[in-house]
């Protein structure tokens, strides 16, 4: 069959999964007085549209702060009030000020869900058939196949059209961002990059490998010469698309810092919630929110955070290749998941993305990764009605990838570059490493079965109501510390060999 | 095939099933209701009560086998809400009942993956061993079946035990397939008692195996040679299919009821067509009465007030007169079925094909009876579609009937679903399952020419076309108040024509192929 039926095919199943994940409930459903993220994002269609842009972000009458007040950057403003004026056309009652909270029925779970999809459609979904297509060696079935794995990644998915978020659009538009650069066409990355940072303030997780990657790439082609150029086109790309995203805001330095204000609540905390952060996980050895004053927590999470993304970052600056900065992406997301401050459980969300990327030069690992990361979001999901949509899409997620991108048969030594970890911690034995590896991916399998029962049948015993999420977080940290200090040493250990990848097409 | 070619079989199956899991939540229609009752009715009712029971409308209209098979579900379904199982609950939809019910439908399905192994085993694979797996014909074979739209949309989201039922059916035909005849035999008898409308394709089975089972030769050009006929084999056959119906219909024999079940399975009070006409011959006549009755009222050769005034798409199932063209009987339905089926009978009686020659008997059986069968469903198409899926990745001419008849089969099936919700479920699986039949028949089938003449090409563009207007356009459209079935209309009559010319080009290949030995 040609390549292209069988990718329609693969976006046709991809959207009908989606769709299909989208009949189920939402966050927050049928919860008064906050309910959840579905009424936030319709929050925000309400006020966007019935309010001038001045008022966006200011606490006033029309506009109740405390209730789900506007904390994303511009763009996701400006598309609110797009969604909104489809709403309003199709039903005034969706979007009315002040009357229209807390508003449910199947008809706008219907247009929500939509909106959702077409947003998909158009950024996520094209973004990552051209990555595939272009960016990803090997045969065209390896290609389809890579595809149909990161369409079908469930934690995308379950949280967009389950618990409801547009990370399609900013991970959509951050792998634009990629595409360009992996293509060669810097300045038009840099301005999809900015777009995505201008869409949710999350994206700062990737923006520091964006930014040594351009800049390791201008001074490689010289500063005095064609770099500088170079560099001037980018940061003049950058700088007027910022501009224009917040051309509005621009006239009056008071609205402009409102706006940074309400994206940055430094004062929210170390963490929230029960997150597979280093900081929630050491929660449960050592109580650090209350040993150390607020300041002392930003400072020591600003440190560790640098400390973890920094030799990554530094490591593309000076090498400006496309597999370092796939690699530093991870890098530096995962840094940032792992120890940056006040950090939620849907922000494993952008290092799956650099992962999916790299499904086909490390389909075990990426495997691997992607499972624990779904997985680590069940406390969230089992919140929101979710169970049978997470444990389809996670058991069909699973056998796919496997099947298809023959990941458990890819596990030698060599391929999954282990001989560092023979140096580095002086293995005196001659075990299989791989062998060791592979035996740890099937009992993390296990344990994640296992925790994801046991936390849907069992009830916890009553002095330690959280004992499940806790478990679960601790879980999918431990797998998630693996996968850091993994990618940083096959950053720092040197391209992949390309003999083992041809062999392996 | 090496022994690690079919590893993509259970990736392919558990695939499939899963993702039937995800629609667990979607719409479902009253049929969902009716098997709740039937659950209901197994449990807590004796069984001298089971087809006397009417204090819901959905009365228990199956035969007995099936009812078993409800009574055997029942006591599963005790475990997950035991108020599904009472009487008085109607409409009873708990998220436990709806968990259970659609777990019940895939699960059962695994009778359908089975009978899909089975059949994707017979398929001949010469060429196929250096080929990638994409364009083995097993492979495609397991997608035409598992991954069917029909199927897929009538089970898991209208909500039947179909897939259950047609994996009997399909393992009896590949058991046929696998000459082992008593086994197929057994199988059918046992469908039978699950599902009656299955006596439609039952004259083909009755004939071949009369032919070429009871009979154990043939002589040197086909014809019947009367002295091999095994009494002992006749004997072997009649016991099974006894023996299978005496164990359903026994017990009901025993308490007299036999009278009682029988007008239940069989309801001839409901009308010619369906609410939605199936798309089928009598779609076109009354399609056909419509326009003259217009047209003589516009041409003043008829007066308008004479005229029966009952709609016949009102959406109520009803008998009706029609205008102009004179009023359709069952009996007149039968007739029509069998000389319809008849041809195909007497053309495996006379030169036997083998079971291949059978299965396009058994085709053009469900094709018949549906063109002209009393008060047929648009979901019976798929009788007709499934068995041709085996033929379609054999044999280039079947591919091109497939192609048509699953398209045209597949689309009449849009109405089913009519919520906006299950819109881009309907229109991406149905696109996806067309994407992939006609990509992975025509490199199955590679040579000369394409699959289809230009002028089906032609006529499945325009089924896009009607699409387009009864999904999009006409809801926007002003019409949708005054003209509410104009798109059910549309439909069916576009669709009827193309079930027509399959099964028309499915009959010429069985002919043709009974007039091709006598040239040499």
């Amino acid at each position: 069959m040609q390549t292209w039926s069988l990718i329609s095919i693969c976006v046709l199943l991809g959207v009908v999964v989606r769709w299909g994940v989208s009949l189920n409930s939402y966050s927050g459903a049928g919860k008064p007085p906050m309910f959840g993220d579905y009424e936030a994002q319709r929050h925000w269609q309400e006020v966007t549209y019935n309010l001038p842009i001045r008022e966006w972000y200011f606490n006033s009458t029309n506009n109740d702060l405390a209730y789900w007040g506007l904390d994303y950057p511009p763009l996701t403003a400006y598309h609110s009030w797009l969604c909104a004026y489809i709403a309003n056309i199709i039903n005034p009652e969706w979007v009315k000020l002040h009357k229209s909270r807390g508003y449910e029925s199947p008809e706008h779970k219907l247009f929500m869900r939509t909106t959702v999809l077409v947003a998909d459609l158009l950024l996520f979904i094209p973004a990552v058939v051209l990555y595939c297509l272009y960016l990803t060696d090997g045969s065209s079935k390896k290609k389809v196949s890579v595809l149909l794995c990161i369409l079908l990644y469930p934690g995308i998915i379950l949280i967009d059209y389950g618990h409801f978020q547009y990370n399609g659009v900013s991970l959509g538009l951050a792998l634009w961002g990629i595409l360009g650069l992996g293509l060669g066409w810097d300045a038009l990355g840099s301005i999809a990059f900015s777009l995505a940072l201008n869409y949710k303030q999350m994206e700062l997780y990737h923006a520091l490998p964006f930014f040594c990657y351009l800049l390791g790439k201008c001074f490689k082609a010289g500063l005095m010469g064609h770099g500088f150029f170079l560099f001037v086109r980018i940061a003049a790309a950058v700088v007027v698309t910022f501009a224009l995203c917040w051309l509005p805001f621009l006239s009056d330095p008071v609205q402009a810092l409102q706006v940074v204000r309400r994206i940055f609540p430094v004062a929210r905390g170390l963490f929230e919630d029960k997150v597979a952060n280093t900081w929630c996980s050491l929660n449960v050895l050592i109580k650090i929110r209350t040993l150390m004053s607020s300041d002392a927590q930003l400072y020591l999470s600003l440190v560790f955070t640098l400390l973890a993304v920094l030799p990554s970052s530094i490591r593309v600056l000076t090498r400006p290749t496309f597999w370092h900065f796939k690699l530093a992406l991870v890098n530096s997301s995962l840094g940032f998941f792992l120890f940056s401050y006040q950090v939620h459980e849907k922000s494993i969300l952008l290092a799956a993305l650099p992962v999916c990327l790299l499904l086909n030069d490390l389909p075990f690992m990426s495997v691997w990764f992607l499972l624990a990361s779904t997985f680590s979001m069940l406390p969230l999901l089992l919140k929101d009605g979710l169970l049978v949509p997470y444990a389809v899409t996670s058991t069909g997620f699973l056998l796919l990838s496997i099947y298809l991108l023959s990941a458990l048969d890819h596990c030698t030594e060599d391929e999954l570059q282990l001989t560092t970890y023979r140096k580095l911690f002086f293995f005196p034995f001659k075990s299989d490493l791989g062998c060791i590896v592979r035996w740890k991916f099937y009992i993390s399998v296990a344990a994640m079965v296992g925790l994801s029962i046991t936390s849907v049948t069992l009830d916890p015993p009553s002095h330690l109501p959280d004992l499940f999420p806790v478990l679960v977080s601790t879980t999918a940290y431990l797998l998630f510390l693996g996968t850091i200090i993994h990618f940083n040493i096959l950053q720092f250990s040197g391209p992949p060999s390309k003999k083992s990848q041809k062999k392996s097409n | 095939m090496a022994a690690d070619g079919w590893s993509w079989f259970p990736v392919l199956a558990a695939g499939v099933s899963l993702f039937k899991c995800l629609f667990i939540s979607s719409y479902r229609s009253t049929d969902f209701e009716v098997h709740r009752n039937w659950l209901a009715i197994t449990h807590s009712l004796p069984v001298s009560r089971w087809y006397h029971e009417n204090s819901s409308e959905w009365t228990l209209d199956y035969p007995p086998l099936f009812a078993w098979f409800e009574f055997g579900l029942s006591h599963v379904a005790r475990h997950f809400d035991g108020d599904m199982l009472l009487l008085h609950k109607q409409n009873y939809a708990s998220p436990p009942t709806v968990l259970f019910q659609r777990l019940s439908v895939i699960v059962t399905d695994g009778v359908f993956i089975l009978a899909t192994r089975e059949c994707c085993r017979c398929v001949q694979t010469q060429k196929a061993s250096q080929k990638a797996v994409l364009s083995q014909p097993p492979f495609i074979l397991a997608v035409l079946l598992l991954w069917n739209f029909g199927l897929f949309i009538v089970d898991h989201i209208h909500f039947q035990y179909n897939g259950f039922l047609f994996g009997f059916l399909l393992l009896s035909v590949a058991k046929h397939l696998q000459a082992q005849h008593l086994q197929g035999a057994l199988l059918f008898a046992v469908l039978l008692n699950l599902k009656h409308i299955y006596l439609y394709v039952a004259p083909a089975y009755g004939v071949y195996l009369l032919r070429s089972y009871c009979f154990t030769e043939s002589s040197t050009d086909g014809g019947i040679r009367w002295r091999s006929f095994s009494l002992l084999r006749l004997l072997a056959l009649g016991s099974v299919v006894m023996a299978v119906c005496g164990l359903s219909f026994g017990p009901f024999i025993v308490m007299g009821q036999l009278p009682q079940v029988l007008s239940r399975l069989f309801p001839f009070k409901r009308g010619l067509c369906h609410a939605y006409w199936a798309p089928n011959a009598w779609a076109l006549y009354n399609a056909l009465d419509k326009v003259l009755a217009t047209v003589g009222v516009r041409l003043k050769l008829l007066k308008e007030a004479e005229l029966p005034q009952a709609s016949m798409t009102g959406g109520l199932v009803q008998e009706f007169q029609h205008s102009v063209l004179p009023s359709v009987s069952p009996s007149v339905t039968l007739v029509c079925t069998l000389l319809s089926i008849l041809p195909a009978l007497a053309s495996i009686w006379r030169r036997p094909r083998g079971a291949r020659g059978f299965l396009r008997c058994l085709l053009l059986c469900a094709l018949g009876s549906f063109m002209f069968g009393w008060h047929v469903h648009e979901k019976a198409i798929l009788i007709a579609i499934l068995p041709l899926s085996i033929l379609a990745v054999e044999s280039r001419e079947d591919a091109g009937i497939f192609l048509l008849l699953s398209t045209t089969g597949h689309y009449s099936l849009f109405p089913l679903l009519f919520t906006p919700t299950e819109l881009p479920i309907k229109v991406c699986l149905m696109l996806m399952f067309s994407l992939f039949s006609f990509c992975a028949l025509r490199k199955l089938h590679s040579g000369d020419g394409s699959l289809l003449h230009p002028l089906e090409v032609a006529y499945l563009l325009g089924l896009g076309m009607v699409a387009l207007f009864s999904e999009v356009l006409f809801p926007l459209s002003p019409w949708k108040q005054r003209l509410p079935f104009l798109p059910l209309l549309a439909t069916s009559v576009y669709c009827s024509v193309g079930v027509s010319y399959s099964f028309l080009r499915l009959y010429a290949t069985l002919l043709r192929s009974d007039s091709k030995p006598k040239q040499h």
